[in-house]
């Protein structure tokens, strides 16, 4: 835990260098007359929580904080093996939505999750990945008629339109 | 007497059948829209404008009407269960209507938010029927200087929302001004905070991404590593005795959501504000004035209704200046008015002359809906309940698919879900350490209303910040402001002097 | 047990053979309509003025059922638009892609070179209409017309507020132009949409606008606000009595285009059909009818005659932003 406190207050920190950094692209002074320019904002706001970074790691070295003292674990194995899987998985089915679009990610996320994470049956898994991808497209693309990514799986869809509208 | 005659006309038009229908049809898919993470009353009201044509206007707006009271109420459903708000509506609905559930109050929570949401609607909609026209004059004058002010005093009432570590809730609120001035500059009319030239970043930092960000994806990643994916989020009953019980419990808070609705009201009329700061400044006031504020975010019932009760007396409203003037006070409003114009009508000061059956059907359509959305609300509730008592891991892919898609739907661009993803990650990896995460939500909300409106005002004076106090409103809001932002920092600061030594060990 | 996964496979089995069957047939059609909905982008935020003409165009072809597929409009107001266009030019199926544009369509891709916009490669459906701008001030102030306001203004100096739509927008562009003209100094003050603007002169925080005719109507109707100077050629119908720029002896015009533009690379079919359709639109009662409420003036001009339309327009727009100074 007490590097972890450390490693993100440095990550921050060098975070608000960069976003100071990006801000002056921008006038970031006062304009006479007209107050703040453009990147004054952000530019300031940023140096303030580059002064949170500093303050956070002189409070780490003087062992203020709980998190500075404790010397506990950040992730135990068991934690970080579930966060690298789930957060893993999230991030495949986010690419997929890219590739096989949504209706063909959300059912394999699912199948992995249900299945494989969670251990339930063929059964209930099957039941919830076949219908939560067309309890999504009625509901948003015929209802709402918001178009969700098909990937290279949209031509499928397209008597699909045909027959709803 | 007038105004009640013109009432009791419009209740004649609520009541004819096909209206009566809308107005049912509108609460309930008005409650399954907003109840939804990522899709709030403006989607509703978008998504189903074309439908409108099919009736008369005043029906058509007598739907739309229904649909953004239903949405309002149902925004507080996914904030409760699931702790993700649904729209910035119901940012502060989560702060304690969350803890409730998870202590296995999700249904007093639910009732809580749809009583208030009741008290709100209507205190909000007498409040209209009466002093709509001057009410109007007054948020007209309303400039950059006095919004300005507002945000201030809608930033003071929270300082105390952090947790104990000032630089962490500092940064917090920071990190979220920041990303709140991402997009376009428009006073200068540049591109800013553009990171690495990727399109996406034009249209800004959409709230929605940052909260489902942290209220979905990285609450979720926290629940699980905590009951290592095996356990409920919520045990909770639902019995006819508990509601009874959890009514009478309620009727103790009617002084929060009396405070709560006339705050919200005076808030939402104000061109360019709505229903988030309404929202935000009425759990700010309950907490400061609460004789027990320790209580606050850990499921005091009090912190559910303040925000419920101003949120929906806000939408109400924000439809004030809308009808008068033609100026949407939230984004809901602005396409309303596009569909008056729609359906060949000139929203204005004119309107409640020339379409007086219009504009009281209305009103006497919001009285009505309001009741039906509560009676609905309710009436879902169990099935709401029964879909917490699923094993957890069946919820939490379902809560996952519905982060993700709800993330993409508001712009239709992978780029938000992907920047979702990040801040889901990164911050349940800040939260482990304890950074506060509201403070950043709150000020992707608030700072790009105050930015702008700051500087649009030393425009206007030329640099000076005297306009701020010589103006009767923008002096009297900007005054009491800096007292609510300087009074709780005082003790702050004292304590902290006397209590480095004495400071738990764990 | 496994019954309903299988039955689930089965019938998505079912569903693609289907589905590939079909799409042959369609292929086969004669008149080219579209396959899917339509994204219809919207180069501003919601609520603003192209926002309304849009979501306007949208009911009228639901109404008269002129499309199988539904318009879905999406607002991209990022970047002055930038977004948007960075997005039609890149559409993943450009037959599928419209954008409504105003005029940040020409000053967005001269003032952000960075983009790589090139408005010509865009196929050109159809211009609705072009709206129109009004000089403003506030009733109370007892205006009523140019010589008093530049009175005024002159002794206001940099005290006198011209409020409007964001920097280098048309509202500044017209502002520079009324500076220069009369020799004054008012301070330009740039708001978020056209409503927000009216308001602001409606509720006397600022002392004049540009604003177009639909913004500042309701305020005009109750009395609020009114026109003194049309930047047109000929006076509006609507507003008699505001003579124009022309005929006060100084030679300015200017419009604001609002033209449904394709995605680059539409196929020929495609680009056939949504001119015809606009075209229809355009004639329809139902937009002649908000053209006339709105105060919008201009024919339909689609194809060719609209390119070059486009190609003169940004001419015209680079040599204005060049005299502000936005743009080398």
């Amino acid at each position: 835990m007490r590097m972890a406190e450390l490693v993100m207050g440095i990550v921050m920190g060098v975070f608000s260098l960069y976003l100071m950094w990006k801000s002056a692209e921008l006038p970031i002074g006062w304009i006479a007359g007209e107050g703040p320019g453009g990147g004054a904002w952000s530019f300031w706001l940023a140096a303030g929580m580059l002064a949170c970074c500093v303050a956070i790691i002189v409070r780490w070295a003087m062992r203020i904080t709980p998190e500075s003292r404790s010397e506990e674990v950040f992730m135990t194995r068991r934690t970080l093996k579930v966060f690298l899987l789930i957060a893993g998985a999230l991030i495949a089915m986010v690419g997929l939505f890219h590739i096989v679009g949504a209706y063909g990610a959300i059912p394999i996320f699912l199948i992995f999750y249900l299945r494989f994470m969670g251990g339930h049956s063929w059964r209930l898994t099957g039941g919830f990945a076949f219908v939560t991808p067309i309890a999504t497209f009625l509901f948003f693309e015929i209802a709402l008629q918001k178009t969700l990514p098909k990937g290279f799986t949209e031509p499928l869809f397209l008597p699909i339109f045909d027959f709803f509208y | 007497m007038e105004i009640l005659s013109l009432l009791l006309n419009g209740f004649a038009i609520a009541f004819e059948p096909l209206n009566l229908t809308l107005i049912v049809v509108g609460c309930t898919v008005g409650l399954f829209i907003g109840a939804m993470p990522g899709l709030g009353s403006v989607n509703g009201v978008a998504i189903l404008l074309p439908m409108t044509f099919l009736v008369p206007p005043t029906g058509a707006i007598i739907f739309l009407g229904a649909i953004y009271y239903g949405a309002m109420y149902g925004g507080a459903i996914s904030s409760i269960m699931l702790g993700i708000p649904g729209a910035s509506t119901a940012v502060a609905t989560t702060f304690d209507g969350r803890p409730m559930a998870l202590k296995g109050e999700a249904d007093k929570a639910l009732v809580a938010a749809a009583t208030a949401s009741f008290v709100g609607g209507s205190v909000g909609v007498v409040l209209f029927t009466l002093f709509a026209p001057p009410l109007a004059e007054i948020a007209l004058t309303f400039g950059a200087p006095e919004i300005f002010a507002l945000m201030l005093m809608a930033f003071a009432t929270f300082i105390g929302l952090g947790g104990d570590d000032i630089p962490k809730t500092l940064f917090s609120i920071f990190i979220g001004l920041v990303f709140g001035a991402v997009g376009l500059d428009i006073v200068s009319g540049e591109p800013r905070l553009i990171f690495f030239d990727i399109p996406g970043f034009f249209h800004g930092i959409n709230f929605l991404v940052l909260a489902i960000g942290i209220y979905g994806i990285a609450e979720m990643l926290w629940t699980i590593e905590i009951s290592q994916g095996e356990v409920m989020i919520s045990q909770a009953t639902i019995t006819v005795r508990r509601i009874l019980r959890n009514l009478a419990e309620l009727a103790r808070t009617w002084k929060t959501m009396l405070m709560g609705s006339f705050l919200g009201y005076f808030v939402g009329i104000l061109p360019a504000a709505g229903a988030t700061p309404g929202s935000l400044m009425a759990y700010g006031f309950a907490k400061t004035t609460s004789r027990e504020p320790e209580t606050y975010g850990k499921g005091n019932v009090h912190g559910v209704v303040a925000p419920e009760s101003a949120n929906n007396a806000a939408s109400t409203g924000a439809m004030l200046p809308m009808l008068t003037l033609g100026i949407p006070g939230s984004p809901t409003t602005a396409i309303l008015l596009g569909g008056m114009v729609i359906w060949g009508l000139e929203p204005g000061p004119l309107v409640f002359t020339d379409h007086p059956d219009f504009v009281w059907g209305f009103i006497a359509s919001l009285y009505v809906a309001n009741l039906f959305a509560l009676l609905i609300n309710v009436g879902f509730i169990p099935a709401f309940i029964w879909v917490l008592r699923l094993p957890f891991s069946i919820l939490a892919p379902i809560i996952f698919i519905l982060c993700i898609v709800g993330g993409f739907v508001p712009t239709l661009d992978m780029h938000d879900v992907w920047l979702m993803l990040i801040f889901g990650v990164v911050g349940y990896l800040m939260r482990k350490l304890d950074y506060p995460m509201a403070p950043a939500v709150l000020a992707i909300v608030l700072g790009p209303l105050a930015e702008p409106a700051l500087r649009q005002s030393l425009l206007i004076s030329g640099g000076s910040f005297s306009i701020f106090f010589n103006r009767p409103f923008a002096g009297v809001i900007m005054v009491l402001a800096l007292a609510l932002l300087f009074m709780p920092l005082y003790p702050m600061i004292k304590n902290r002097l006397f209590k480095k030594s004495s400071e738990n060990p764990d | 047990m496994k019954a309903i996964g299988k039955a689930g496979l089965l019938g998505l089995g079912l569903g693609l053979a289907f589905g590939i069957g079909m799409t042959s047939v369609a292929k086969d059609a004669v008149a080219w309509e579209p396959k899917k909905p339509v994204e219809f982008i919207i180069m501003a935020g919601k609520g603003g003025g192209a926002d309304k003409a849009v979501r306007f165009l949208q009911s009228i072809i639901a109404k008269n059922k002129l499309s199988s597929k539904p318009f879905t409009p999406v607002n991209k107001p990022g970047g002055s638009g930038a977004e948007a266009l960075v997005h039609v030019k890149n559409a993943a199926d450009p037959d599928h892609t419209l954008m409504f544009t105003l005029n940040s369509f020409y000053t967005t891709p001269l003032r952000q070179p960075k983009l790589g916009i090139d408005i010509s490669t865009f196929t050109p459906v159809g211009r609705m209409a072009e709206d129109t701008f009004l000089l403003w001030v506030h009733k109370d102030s007892g205006i009523t017309n140019v010589d008093q306001f530049v009175a005024a203004a002159k002794k206001a100096g940099n005290k006198w507020i011209m409020a409007g739509t964001g920097k280098n927008s048309e509202d500044n562009i017209l502002t520079d132009f009324l500076n220069k003209a009369y020799g004054l100094d008012m301070k330009y003050v740039p708001y978020k949409g056209g409503g927000r603007v009216a308001k602001e002169l409606a509720g006397k925080n600022a002392n004049s606008t540009v604003n177009n005719p639909s913004e500042q109507l309701g305020f005009y109707q109750a009395g609020k606000t009114v026109p003194i100077g049309a930047f047109t050629p000929t006076r509006l119908p609507l507003f008699k009595d505001a003579p124009t720029f022309r005929e006060l002896g100084k030679d300015f015009v200017y419009f604001m285009q609002r033209t449904v533009v394709g995605a680059p690379g539409m196929s020929k079919d495609a680009t056939a059909y949504y001119q015809g359709l606009f075209q229809k639109i355009f004639n329809s009662k139902g937009w002649q009818g908000y053209m006339k409420k709105k105060s919008l003036q201009g024919g339909f001009l689609t194809g060719d005659a609209l390119m070059k339309y486009w190609l003169e327009q940004k001419e015209v727009q680079r040599g204005i932003l060049r005299k502000m100074g936005a743009i080398k």
